[in-house]
């Protein structure tokens, strides 16, 4: 009954490791560290880093640009709500706007391209997941976040937001076209 | 009022009578909550089934704040509460600091615990256990919690002065024992934790009733996780605690060295709260060195020290059963260890479930990049259900099947039951942690009402394998659920209906450790009568084995999503 019991030699500190003892360690460490250097060598060398790039921003001034890129770049309006469908110039920024319950408007993307895709939130935070490319951001109220971003395939994406944001939340459903 | 000792009769263990009292009722009142937790569960499960979908959004999001709630902070930390008590005055006989004291940390807890339930029932407060601002709670929700965190902070001071206590009385000579070691571990981390409740939640709370304008949402997120993920950091250190607790109990198990285990003990108290960041790692506003420092908790230090405890908790086992003569081959000392026993099979299941599932998939959900791949899904859940259910709640219930006869001198009924549950529970939570994080690794979002998506002015089709990762969520979850009500029942039903048993000699005399008896005797420890453990070293190279190959199969799937930069 020793681990709950004090240690009967005083002196537990000078008593030596086992070698077996000594080589999980080691393995253990030397596994920690490659862990470690993994994430710095796939921000020098892999091609999915989250950009950090982010600005605080008011509903206000979101809004404007929001609605200039939407009002310059829309080529026509999908389903009921007449939601926007932007096309988004090769290289260019696009605005998308995550509130209750939607994420406006519909881009339009080229595969190979790349975009900075601006993400807001106009209210509660929302998760920003696309499927089924299966990329997952927060979307955190206040904080404009610009993410570069470059379709690998064509087809037709949706936004699901994946944080809870409200009664209506399973209803906030986006969608984004790569050609 | 002069302090009475109970010396039980069936383990020698000594208790001072007001640490007993407040250790069952805090045990007590945790089973309650673990109870009424588990009805949400039941609830929350049955919805998320595709094909039952049982309850409609509104009920959903209450009943799944409310398990939340209760599992996450109120069942555990009542536990957490009598292990603190247990591992100061019990562990090292002598009277508990302050009982006084004790009892407002009780009395503010059950207060907080039914206000903050009471909040969340009332439907006022469906904001997630994380109750992300500014999405707004009753103030109900946060003077809750905050009632029932400062009850705990008592908690925490009452156990370091009983530790005080000891040292002064001189109750025992050298160094705590290594329980007790992981116990002031756990403590410590409960500091940090409370305060960073405090520092978030009194804002929030004033925030709530209007006398704080706004809660920046980014700075909620930082400091909220500083207390919702160190929370669960006290869970780790207390469970492993356990483990050691009933390996020395079942077994006579000793540490194979004092020195490695405190050790690793030492490296959580150091780095495993860093591993707040852990959930900030797809938010905007944090820079990247920031990210990786503090998710690899400084170079994954709190990852070895949780590899080390996973190698000489059995390690200990190994070798105390290789001293009883089971030497035959790799594995006899584990064929021949007693899985009839709930407290040692309960153990050794969280043991293996929380190394294996929780602490591999927590450490590639907790990778910076791999996190974009999963952050907000239902990997998530299935990843701490691994750690906070199949690790912390079953290493608890496994401790409670001793402590029934020990604590409250009553016999368990339907042992048969009690001998299969550990294994109903352990078994399913493990497939059900698995599908989960199937479901999650397929996009399926948590915290989410309708994969139909009904009412969204457009589809999303799930892939096949989603729905059906999920319908055995369902099957799996029910099963789990049951697993949970038997032990409940077989708790609850022993100490109403157990045989009553001798409850032993009440001395006003506090009894010194027995010098020279066979407990004194084993806990010599050192390399010197140091046995081998090829078996553990096999296991653990297992672990290894399918830790490096699971983290690099998700790099791969990295690598195949869009660009981002």
């Amino acid at each position: 009954m020793s681990a709950i019991l004090p240690p009967a030699d005083r002196l537990w500190w000078k008593q030596p490791i086992d070698k077996i003892e000594w080589t999980w360690i080691m393995l253990a460490f030397t596994w920690a560290m490659i862990m470690f250097v993994m994430m710095i060598y796939w921000h020098i060398n892999g091609k999915q880093n989250l950009s950090t790039e982010t600005y605080k921003s008011t509903r206000e001034m979101w809004t404007a640009k929001a609605e200039k890129f939407i009002a310059e770049n829309t080529v026509r309006t999908e389903t009921d709500q007449q939601i926007p469908v932007v096309k988004v110039a090769p290289g260019g920024d696009a605005y998308l706007t995550a509130s209750l319950w939607k994420w406006w408007p519909i881009l339009e993307l080229e595969k190979g391209q790349t975009y900075k895709v601006h993400l807001y939130s106009m209210d509660y935070n929302h998760g920003f997941s696309l499927q089924p490319t299966n990329i997952n951001i927060q979307v955190v109220p206040g904080y404009e976040h610009v993410v570069k971003m470059t379709p690998t395939q064509a087809g037709t994406f949706a936004i699901v937001c994946n944080e809870f944001c409200g009664i209506g939340h399973h209803s906030m459903l986006g969608r984004i076209y790569v050609k | 009022m002069a302090t009475t000792y109970r010396n039980c009769p069936r383990t020698g263990l000594q208790f001072d009578t007001e640490a007993e009292k407040l250790m069952r009722w805090n045990a007590v009142v945790g089973v309650v909550f673990l109870l009424i937790g588990g009805i949400m569960a039941l609830f929350v499960i049955l919805t998320r089934w595709p094909s039952v979908k049982l309850l409609p959004a509104d009920q959903f999001y209450l009943v799944l704040t409310a398990h939340g709630v209760d599992m996450l902070l109120v069942w555990i930390i009542f536990f957490e509460m009598a292990v603190l008590y247990f591992a100061s005055s019990t562990l090292l006989r002598c009277r508990l600091a302050t009982p006084k004291w004790a009892w407002v940390q009780f009395w503010l807890m059950i207060v907080g615990a039914v206000m903050g339930n009471y909040a969340v029932l009332s439907g006022e407060s469906s904001v997630m256990f994380t109750s992300y601002a500014p999405m707004q709670a009753s103030p109900f929700f946060y003077l809750g919690l905050i009632l029932f965190a400062v009850g705990a902070l008592i908690g925490c001071f009452v156990f370091l002065g009983t530790l005080v206590v000891a040292k002064a009385e001189k109750t025992y000579e050298g160094s705590i024992p290594l329980v007790t070691f992981g116990a002031l571990t756990a403590c410590i981390i409960a500091i940090f934790t409370i305060a960073s409740g405090a520092v978030i939640l009194i804002p929030t709370l004033l925030w709530s009733v209007g006398i704080i304008k706004e809660i920046d949402p980014l700075m909620y997120r930082v400091v909220w996780w500083g207390m919702g993920h160190s929370s669960q950091q006290i869970n780790v250190s207390a469970h492993v605690a356990i483990w050691y607790a009933i390996a020395a109990i079942a077994f006579g198990a000793k540490p194979l060295s004092e020195k490695v285990s405190r050790f690793a003990y030492f490296l959580y108290i150091l780095f495993l709260q860093l591993a707040c960041a852990h959930h900030l790692l797809s938010d905007p506003g944090l820079g990247s060195e920031w990210k990786v420092l503090n998710t690899s908790y400084f170079m994954y230090f709190a990852v070895m020290a949780s590899m080390i405890h996973g190698f000489t908790v059995p390690g200990a086992i190994e070798a105390a059963q290789r001293k009883r003569g089971y030497n035959n081959g790799l594995f006899e000392w584990l064929r021949k260890a007693p899985w009839g026993n709930p407290a040692f099979s309960g153990m050794f299941i969280s043991l293996v479930s929380f190394g294996f599932l929780g602490g591999i998939s927590g450490v590639v959900l907790g990778t910076e990049q791999l996190n974009m791949l999963m952050h907000n899904t239902f990997y998530v859940p299935g990843h701490f259900h691994a750690t906070v259910v199949s690790g912390t709640t079953l290493a608890f219930m496994a401790l409670t099947y001793f402590l029934v006869p020990v604590l409250f001198k009553r016999e368990l009924i339907l042992p048969k039951m009690c001998a299969l549950q550990p294994y109903v529970f352990g078994i399913s939570m493990g497939v059900l942690s698995l599908v989960m994080m199937g479901a999650g690794t397929l996009g399926v979002s948590r915290r989410h009402w309708d994969m139909a998506f009904s009412g969204a002015p457009f589809q999303y089709e799930w892939p096949g394998a989603a729905y059906l990762m999920m319908g055995l969520t369902g099957i799996f979850g029910v099963i789990a659920v049951v697993g949970g009500a038997m032990f409940c029942l077989l708790i609850v039903g022993s100490l109403l209906f157990g045989k009553k048993l001798d409850e032993g000699k009440v001395t006003t005399e506090r009894t010194p450790f027995p010098p020279n008896t066979v407990a004194a005797n084993v806990s010599s420890t050192g390399s010197a009568e140091h046995v081998a453990v090829p078996g553990t070293m096999v296991l653990a190279m297992l672990l290894l084995v399918s830790f490096v190959l699971y983290y690099f199969v998700n790099w791969k799937y990295l690598s195949e999503v869009w660009g981002l930069s």
